[in-house]
């Protein structure tokens, strides 16, 4: 054969794409349907790995800015109690708020101090309070449970309920999304071991001939493969830009209310690209499996 | 070019002998017919001298080496010295007279340039050149048939394997087929033929061999039954 075949792959490789896009558009409405659901599937992924890097950064966020509330029995001397606070490791701050000041307080949060006049002197029912600030949120737990073991403590509040009740819904969502995501994940993965079976089923005729002409194993696969892989990379181009337009838009309108103090979206390229990345590579995974297992069962060569 | 020795071919899930210690040896640039009745073997000789099948027993050697042995590479390159025409043509519907003969060296990778040059050429041999833009539906079996040669020798293949290629054709386009392989077979290539067209063997006179139940019967010159 010598020279005329020196130039192979480049005129195998313009036949292999040929054939994979005849094959596509002959079953496109099928092609775009699983390409559709392997963006769907990938959103899903997406949307719950994102999700869950914006709840541990708020749980983080909400741990950081925990402040321990130490509520005193009545009549107890606190600078003493304050002496042995500061004491404490990781402590960095305290606030001594009397029952004057936390009804004072009280009184501005809900909107009108003078609502509260009734309760002022002997009627006060607050106890008074120690703000108590910790440098790292791993030590909170530790410093509440040591200060409420001083007498002069009634009780000790840090909001380990929020975090705890933050933590539980979280990890359900977690696996509705994760459940979610693969199932529809399977169903994209059978639909594209389908539509290569069909293709393979169409060009039997074609398969056999190239056999007996002699043309490699890759060669007659080659085509089958890139139809898989060209619905797979259709699937997760749409999925990244949707995901990435919706999320952007979602974290600036976040980003600017101001109400939400403690919630600050993830907007750093560090955490945010090996998700996207991520789902690139399970979108290529997704139609490479699927098309290999077509390809090994339907296609003998 | 092609030694077979004490070859035997037993497929699965049969007691059968579709081969039985076969030994045949054939010279570059001879024209065999391989004649006997259906399930006699001819197919599997075929078959394992294309290398889709391996001999259960014994060896074949093809240019010197031991088919049998073929790595993946090897395997191909050896399908692609070798020319096969079939009873069914197996001609693609969808694609043009040329493209179906262009389509044997696209996918040996040949230039584009250099099938725009072969392609002509091996119709211009059958004598199809003018049906290059038809489709195989516009054809009749003898020249489908005759494409179907066309196909197997625009690669300038060493061996013809041929398996009943008249086995759908009337008598006129049969004979038409079997000298269009004479004169290919004259231009150098080995042909092998597997036939039960005994008037067409018998007019030919060449090297016949005979295969009853899978045994060699006879291996001489001449017609169909030697008489």
């Amino acid at each position: 054969m010598g020279k005329e075949v020196t130039a192979m792959n480049r005129y195998a490789l313009r036949y292999c794409m040929g054939q994979s896009v005849r094959s596509l558009s002959r079953n496109a409405w099928l092609a775009i349907i699983t390409s559709g659901l392997i963006a769907i599937s990938l959103i899903i992924l997406g949307g719950f790995l994102l999700v869950t890097t914006n709840v541990n950064q708020f749980i983080r966020n909400v741990e950081s800015n925990v402040e321990v509330s130490v509520f005193l029995h009545d009549d107890v001397d606190s600078t003493e109690l304050q002496g042995r606070i500061d004491e404490l490791d990781g402590v960095v701050q305290q606030t001594f708020v009397s029952k004057e000041e936390g009804l004072q307080e009280f009184g501005q949060t809900m909107g009108d101090p003078s609502l509260l006049r009734d309760l002022e002197g002997e009627n006060n029912p607050l106890p008074d309070l120690i703000r108590v600030r910790v440098e790292e949120p791993e030590k909170v737990a530790a410093v509440a449970e040591t200060i409420q073991a001083y007498p002069e403590v009634e009780l000790v509040d840090y909001g380990e309920e929020l975090v705890a009740r933050l933590m539980q819904i979280t990890s359900r969502l977690n696996y509705l999304f994760l459940i979610l995501g693969i199932s529809i994940a399977l169903g994209a993965v059978f639909l594209i071991i389908n539509i290569i079976r069909l293709s393979a089923v169409a060009r039997q005729e074609e398969v056999v001939v190239m056999k007996y002409m002699g043309a490699s194993n890759g060669y007659i696969r080659f085509p089958f493969l890139m139809e898989g892989m060209v619905m797979g990379w259709t699937g997760t181009v749409i999925a990244v830009l949707t995901l990435g337009l919706i999320y952007y838009q979602l974290a600036s309108s976040f980003g600017q209310d101001s109400l939400i103090l403690l919630f600050q979206p993830v907007m750093d390229m560090e955490r945010l690209l090996p998700i996207f990345i991520g789902l690139a590579i399970v979108g290529t995974l997704m139609s490479g499996f699927g098309s290999f297992v077509s390809i090994r069962k339907y296609l003998r060569v | 070019m092609i030694e077979m020795k004490n070859v035997s071919k037993l497929y699965e899930g049969s007691d059968e002998v579709a081969l039985n210690n076969m030994s045949l040896h054939l010279d570059p640039g001879e024209f065999l017919f391989l004649v006997g009745p259906s399930g006699a073997g001819k197919s599997t000789l075929i078959k394992l001298l294309f290398r889709e099948q391996l001999p259960t027993e014994g060896s074949i050697f093809f240019e010197n080496k031991d088919v049998t042995k073929y790595k993946k590479r090897e395997l191909l390159e050896h399908r692609r010295r070798i020319g096969m025409v079939f009873q069914d043509y197996k001609l693609i519907k969808q694609k043009t007279i040329f493209e179906n003969v262009a389509f044997a060296l696209e996918v040996l990778g040949y230039s584009p340039r250099s099938i725009r040059k072969r392609v002509p050429e091996a119709l211009e041999k059958v004598g199809l050149a003018h049906k290059a833009k038809s489709f195989p539906r516009e054809l009749s079996g003898g020249e489908q048939q005759r494409v179907g040669v066309a196909r197997a020798i625009v690669k300038d293949p060493v061996l013809i394997l041929a398996d009943e290629p008249t086995g759908n054709l009337d008598r006129d386009n049969a004979l038409q087929l079997m000298r269009l392989f004479e004169k290919i077979n004259e231009e150098g290539t080995t042909v092998v033929i597997a036939t039960h067209a005994w008037d067409l063997v018998d007019r030919m006179q060449k090297r016949v061999v005979s295969l009853t139940a899978g045994e060699l019967t006879r291996d001489g010159q001449g017609g169909y039954s030697n008489e």
